[in-house]
């Protein structure tokens, strides 16, 4: 993908700014990127986590209130000022007792919220597809394993056969 | 003291230099963070509940294929020094080892290893489950992580959220939890001063970069870990091609930056090279630090062709055994013993005389 500003080096930034609530979405190149004075996302790595908190929480004071830091995970009793000092949240609870603020944080860890990835209640099907060429491989060693009675490796063999099928 | 035979390979089959791109890519490491359900993250639970936790994925483990046969280390059971000995082998981290400067070993820290895969028990997050291999190989280390991640994942109950994915201690991680690095050589960037342009680069780009034990440690004999930042917002195949992609790009310009110095300066690298392995070979007292940055040269003059003897494996095994826990358990002395500087040029000099001969 070409730059959208340029239209002639590689876009390998994406910048997504959100202005007076429209959202827009512009792919750039490393040189157009800096001079609108994007910077990298490594900066933001080396700031101190903490720092980051208090900047999404600055933020969200704009949109959302931000939680009191009374306010505690009905879980594990961790408050978000815990998290805001130690980095670490106290249980899994803690991303739905304190959602909005994290949302916003998670925005500027990842820039996004949203898991694209493998999703955990879907996996059991996919992990059970059968790999064909190796369970061809598997077998093949099985069977030499048995012709030369190395029934050690032939039982091994034998469990990695069940487990792919 | 710990038996490090009962691992295959002494858990070091990542040294073998046989991955593709050995001469740049040392290793390829993914890990999974994950955790268990009904259960509160590290930082917060108690010694009973990390017990809970080791029991319930070591039967998940004994019941699996790929942990199966996984011999088990409890560091919280284990001597300072067996415990840097795990911890020089990369197979756990600093954090879980005890070894920071004010660090405790934390009741309950374990780590499960077979072969090439493991699984790290009760550091950040409740289980990091994570692979290992020699070189360059994104794709076979990611395959076999991906399978235990299923294995584990149908015995366990992970925790997991719609919107968030896998969760996670610390927001970084939450997502996908995974984190990939390619330990690489760039004595090329460095020597041309191009590194800090290619880092720069990378960091625009949303990679990282990390010394040689990864996450806090220095950057040392020019081995740099390049690792995806974020985790949320891409799949697991997209950090890890994005990651790939940009591995290659930077091996080519390593590359490049190789030839241009052979081409420029060819005198110069020559010298310093061979300077390196002379010293190397002869020296009679070194730190590990030393040895680490004379050993960078040396990398590089093998990888290059101006050394012809010496084999990659050599130099990772160096790069292992010259470690301080690693020296001090293999010479039987303290790993603060004054002596260690002077074993560590003995062991190098019989290391490097093995391989070439006496008069190599």
């Amino acid at each position: 993908m070409s730059c959208d500003q340029c239209r002639e080096r590689e876009a390998v930034i994406q910048l997504t700014q959100i202005v007076n609530d429209q959202v827009t979405t512009l792919h750039l190149c490393e040189k157009c990127a800096a001079e609108k004075g994007v910077d990298s996302p490594g900066a933001h790595a080396k700031t101190p986590l903490g720092t980051l908190i208090g900047a999404a929480m600055g933020k969200s004071t704009e949109q959302a209130p931000a939680p009191r830091s009374s306010e505690v995970c009905v879980r594990c009793g961790g408050s978000f000022q815990d998290f805001r000092e130690s980095g670490r949240l106290g249980c899994p609870d803690c991303y739905r007792s304190f959602e909005t603020p994290l949302r916003d944080l998670l925005r500027r860890l990842h820039g996004s919220t949203h898991h694209l990835g493998e999703r955990y209640a879907e996996r059991e099907p996919a992990a059970v597809v059968v790999d064909n060429e190796q369970a061809a491989d598997l077998r093949e060693q099985l069977r030499l394993a048995v012709e030369t009675e190395n029934f050690e490796l032939a039982a091994e063999l034998r469990d990695r056969l069940r487990v792919l099928e | 003291m710990i038996d490090l035979s009962l691992l295959t390979d002494g858990g070091v089959g990542w040294l073998d230099a046989s991955g593709p791109a050995s001469h740049l890519v040392l290793s390829t490491r993914i890990r999974l963070a994950r955790n268990l359900a009904g259960h509160v993250f590290q930082g917060r639970n108690s010694e009973t509940e990390r017990e809970e936790i080791l029991g319930s994925v070591e039967e998940a483990a004994r019941e699996s294929v790929l942990l199966r046969r996984a011999t088990r280390f409890r560091l919280d059971r284990l001597d300072r020094i067996d415990r840097q000995l795990l911890h020089e082998r990369h197979l756990v981290s600093k954090e879980l080892a005890g070894l920071d400067p004010d660090g405790r070993v934390r009741s309950g820290a374990s780590v499960l290893v077979q072969e090439r895969i493991g699984v790290m028990l009760n550091e950040e997050d409740h289980l990091r489950i994570q692979g290992l291999h020699s070189g360059f190989a994104l794709d076979e280390t990611y395959a076999e992580v991906d399978r235990l991640d299923a294995e584990l994942g149908q015995r366990l109950a992970f925790a997991f959220h719609p919107e968030f994915g896998y969760l996670t201690s610390c927001p970084t991680n939450v997502g996908t939890g995974l984190r990939a690095s390619v330990l690489i050589h760039l004595p090329g960037l460095v020597l041309t001063k191009e590194i800090n342009k290619v880092l720069h680069g990378l960091a625009q780009v949303g990679l990282t970069h990390r010394g040689l034990y990864g996450e806090g440690s220095e950057v040392v004999g020019q081995f740099f870990q390049l690792s995806n930042q974020t985790t949320l917002g891409s799949s697991e195949r997209e950090l890890l091609d994005h990651l790939g992609k940009m591995v290659r790009q930077v091996m080519d310009y390593e590359e490049q930056a190789r030839q241009v110095l052979l081409r420029d300066a060819a005198t110069v690298i020559e010298d310093k090279v061979w300077r390196a392995y002379g010293l190397l070979r002869y020296a009679r007292s070194l730190s590990f630090e030393e040895a680490m940055n004379l050993l960078s040269p040396v990398r590089l003059g093998v990888g290059v062709g101006l050394i012809p003897d010496v084999a990659m494996y050599t130099l990772n095994k160096l790069l292992i055994y010259t470690q301080p826990a690693h020296l001090a358990v293999a010479e039987g002395i303290g790993p603060d013993d004054a002596d260690l500087p002077f074993r560590r040029a003995r062991f190098v000099r019989k290391v490097l005389e093995s391989e070439v001969g006496r008069r190599g």
